[in-house]
């Protein structure tokens, strides 16, 4: 075992993936020599060579398009797209063209590639650094959609991405990339030093893909949460002293309803959150199954605690970010009903 | 750099409101009810552009986007620095496999007619682009065509009683009515699966390269667009990496004059060349006449050689015309003059071919009604065992629970559940 952040467990899972296997390979905007604008990449080129990991045009679309042709023929390449806000140019590419290959060809090609790309606010980037578009994507037939909230599971995760067969969007909460965040921005900043989770086993192991985490169990309450979002949960079940059955999802499709139903039935009261704006949101999605399976054990109105549904502001991120107050709000609603 | 070579005349508005801004919309030169006089273009009978030799820097083709590279006159000689060395039996197998492919696209139509498929695309007209390309490239090339190149399972051989299973979506169709007619798969033909949205298969089919070139293989990947989808973004991403990663593959742009409706100067412009939107991506360009299945060949073969020996892309533009409706669901009269292929200057691409063999003492009248008639009782009886398998509504279908296969490599739990309640909703 070793001590690792997330961005080193990312790192780290590529780098024993292009060792294992000589058609992986990793590329996008600032990738190669520099490493990546947070540092994932960092030192894979001077591994693995310039072949293996190489920088990309500015061109999201173009990125995609390759990786999808470079899968198709064999190889496991693991796409890079800077910012999620930026992925919308390959959005044709992901949906209409790698979601859908085996489908209409049927079986007859295949595009296993992963797509990293880094998700989520708390870094002041505004509008354009800070978006998780998680249900543009959980909404389409093909695609893998999957998101880790700490170092262990980010790096058996993404080597699950990358040897799966089938296309992989794999969100990176950036807030998480090197410590847990429990949604105090005024907090000292805590880093992965020290947090179980941020000891990550040496060489090859995988999370598989589909399972959720029980970060803890509790019989009052059930918090679905997933990213940023599993640790301000936590914290909010700390300082209300909750008997809180927590579950990090991990895996948004495949998704583990097994584990909702269970704990739901369990608990009969559920809270949802996620950094997303509200409306069409997969907490919407979550509400729909959580209501369709459990409704009979349900002692109060299922909540969700979301973003709002605005754009990513700048200035008032912390205003928009669905922490504590907001978490403890619906955690109170989801108690005091019935 | 040559002088630019105006391919259409445009005619003002023809709205019956006057145009009152100073906006300017591009029209085509001729529309139902004009007689359509194309005497504009020019049709260089003797001066192909020079051939370069295929590792030569690009620079020096920059003039091959702007002309047109023909090999055949109209009365048969073959002529110029392109001849490709080919002998009379690849000219003959090339013959059939154009006449066979129109043969296939005659009867699918008719069958459409009749209601025996959802829908079908001919590619009258054009066979020589697909049938050309196909002979000059190795079978183990991939292709990312387009739906109107067909002629490229015809010269490699594919079994045409699968594209047609295919089109009828019956029990024998190998992508289980999964995709519309004539989106082919043939992964074991080279044959990339067809998408319906049109441009993205260009870049992918350059990532197809650079992973033949990471892999230290000397494949290529050949890739289609019609000219109106190089309005895309697709095209120019395949463009721009194809120049930055030197990738082994062929960007060829089908400019049959028509996007559905709209006529070639709505993609970019009128009087431009396709071709010439390499020129600025540090791409090989090349323009052949599309109707002259030798120059496609000659085009495609130094196209290949380059892109194989490591010199990178070439755009190939194709210059030649629909000759039929979009698809089925299309009616070009509505928008065009009823004899407007008729009287395109290129000549039909089958009778081109077929004159140049007759004229160099290969082939004779009587041997080509044979070829036709024989393609057409071939095409015929292997319809006849076609349609035995099903069509889109009739006879013996896919299994419907099939819908819920090959969209994950496993199925995901959700999935197996809607399986499952599609079982009780047919139980009811």
């Amino acid at each position: 075992m070793t001590q690792m952040s997330m961005i080193e467990a990312i790192r780290d899972a590529m780098d024993v993936c292009m060792t294992r296997d000589p058609n992986v390979l990793t590329f996008g905007e600032d990738v190669g020599y520099f490493g990546g604008v947070f540092r994932c990449t960092a030192g894979l080129q001077e591994k693995h060579g310039l072949h293996r990991c190489f920088d990309t045009p500015i061109s999201e679309g173009g990125i995609i398009g390759i990786a999808i042709g470079m899968a198709a023929n064999g190889l496991r390449p693991v796409a890079e797209i800077q910012f999620a806000d930026y992925i919308y140019p390959a959005y044709d590419q992901i949906a209409s063209e790698a979601a859908r290959l085996r489908y209409r060809s049927n079986g007859d090609f295949s595009a296993p590639l992963t797509i990293r790309t880094p998700v989520g606010g708390g870094i002041f980037g505004g509008t354009t650094h800070s978006q998780s578009p998680e249900a543009l994507f959980t909404h389409i037939a093909g695609l893998k959609t999957i998101i880790p909230s700490n170092p262990y599971d980010a790096k058996g995760m993404l080597i699950s991405a990358i040897e799966s067969d089938d296309p992989v969007l794999f969100l990176e909460p950036k807030r998480l990339y090197n410590g847990p965040f429990d949604g105090d921005h005024e907090s000292p900043s805590v880093s992965w030093k020290g947090h179980p989770l941020g000891e990550v086993p040496e060489g090859h192991y995988t999370v598989p893909l589909g399972q959720a985490r029980q970060i803890r169990e509790g019989r009052q309450i059930t918090m679905i949460a997933y990213g940023t979002m599993v640790w301000v949960a936590e914290a909010v079940a700390d300082a209300m002293g909750l008997d809180a059955d927590i579950i990090d999802l991990r895996s948004l499709v495949p998704l583990d309803l097994g584990a909702i139903e269970a704990s739901v039935k369990k608990t009969g009261r559920c809270v949802i959150l996620h950094e997303a704006t509200r409306t069409s949101g997969f907490g919407a999605e979550l509400s729909a199954q959580v209501q369709e399976r459990c409704f009979y054990h349900l002692e109060a109105p299922i909540q969700r605690v979301t973003g709002w549904d605005t754009p990513y502001p700048h200035a008032q991120e912390w205003a928009y970010f669905p922490g504590p107050k907001r978490v403890r709000a619906a955690v109170e609603l989801a108690l005091k009903a019935a | 750099m040559a002088k630019k070579q105006s391919n259409h005349a445009t005619k003002p508005n023809r709205s019956k409101m006057p145009n009152r801004s100073r906006m300017h919309v591009p029209e085509p030169p001729f529309r139902p009810g004009d007689t359509p006089d194309y005497s504009h273009i020019s049709v260089p009978a003797m001066h192909s552009p020079h051939r370069p030799d295929p590792m030569c820097d690009d620079h020096e083709t920059a003039e091959h986007a702007l002309k047109l590279i023909r090999v055949m006159r109209f009365n048969g000689e073959a002529v110029g620095e392109w001849i490709p060395a080919i002998d009379a039996d690849l000219k003959r197998r090339m013959l059939t496999d154009m006449v066979m492919t129109r043969a296939m696209d005659d009867r699918m139509f008719a069958m459409q007619r009749q209601g025996k498929m959802s829908f079908y695309m001919k590619s009258r007209g054009e066979e020589a682009v697909s049938v050309g390309h196909a002979h000059a490239l190795r079978n183990s090339d991939m292709v990312f065509p387009t739906y109107r190149q067909q002629g490229i399972l015809i010269a490699r051989d594919a079994s045409m009683l699968e594209m047609m299973n295919q089109c009828l979506s019956n029990s024998g169709d190998p992508l289980q009515g999964k995709s519309i007619p004539v989106l082919y798969s043939f992964k074991k033909h080279g044959f990339f699966s067809i998408s319906g949205n049109l441009g993205t298969q260009l870049i992918q089919a350059v990532g197809w390269a650079m992973a033949e070139a990471y892999k230290n293989e000397d494949g290529i990947a050949s890739t289609f667009t019609g000219e109106g989808a190089t309005a895309e973004g697709d095209f120019h991403y395949a463009l721009n990496f194809a120049s930055t990663y030197r990738a082994p593959c062929i960007i060829n742009v089908v400019n049959n004059q028509w996007a559905i409706s709209s006529f070639q100067g709505i993609a970019m412009g009128e009087g431009e060349s396709f071709a010439a939107r390499g020129t600025g991506y540090g791409l090989a360009t090349l323009r052949v006449d599309g109707n002259d299945a030798l120059a496609v060949y000659a085009a495609t073969a130094w196209a290949a050689e380059r892109a194989r020996k490591g010199g990178g892309a070439t755009v190939i533009e194709h210059f030649t015309y629909r000759a039929e409706g979009h698809s089925t669901s299309d009616d070009p009269s509505k928008y065009r003059p009823k004899n407007d292929a008729d009287v395109w200057p290129f000549g039909d691409p089958v009778e081109r071919l077929k004159v140049h063999l007759i004229h160099i003492g290969e082939w004779d009248e009587e041997r080509h009604e044979a070829l036709s008639a024989e393609a057409k009782k071939t095409v015929r009886e292997t319809y006849k065992q076609a349609e035995a398998l099903g069509t889109v509504d009739a006879g013996p279908q896919v299994d419907d629970f099939t819908m819920f296969e090959k969209v994950y490599a496993d199925d995901p739990e959700l999935l197996t559940e809607q399986r499952e309640l599609f079982r009780r909703e047919l139980s009811q």
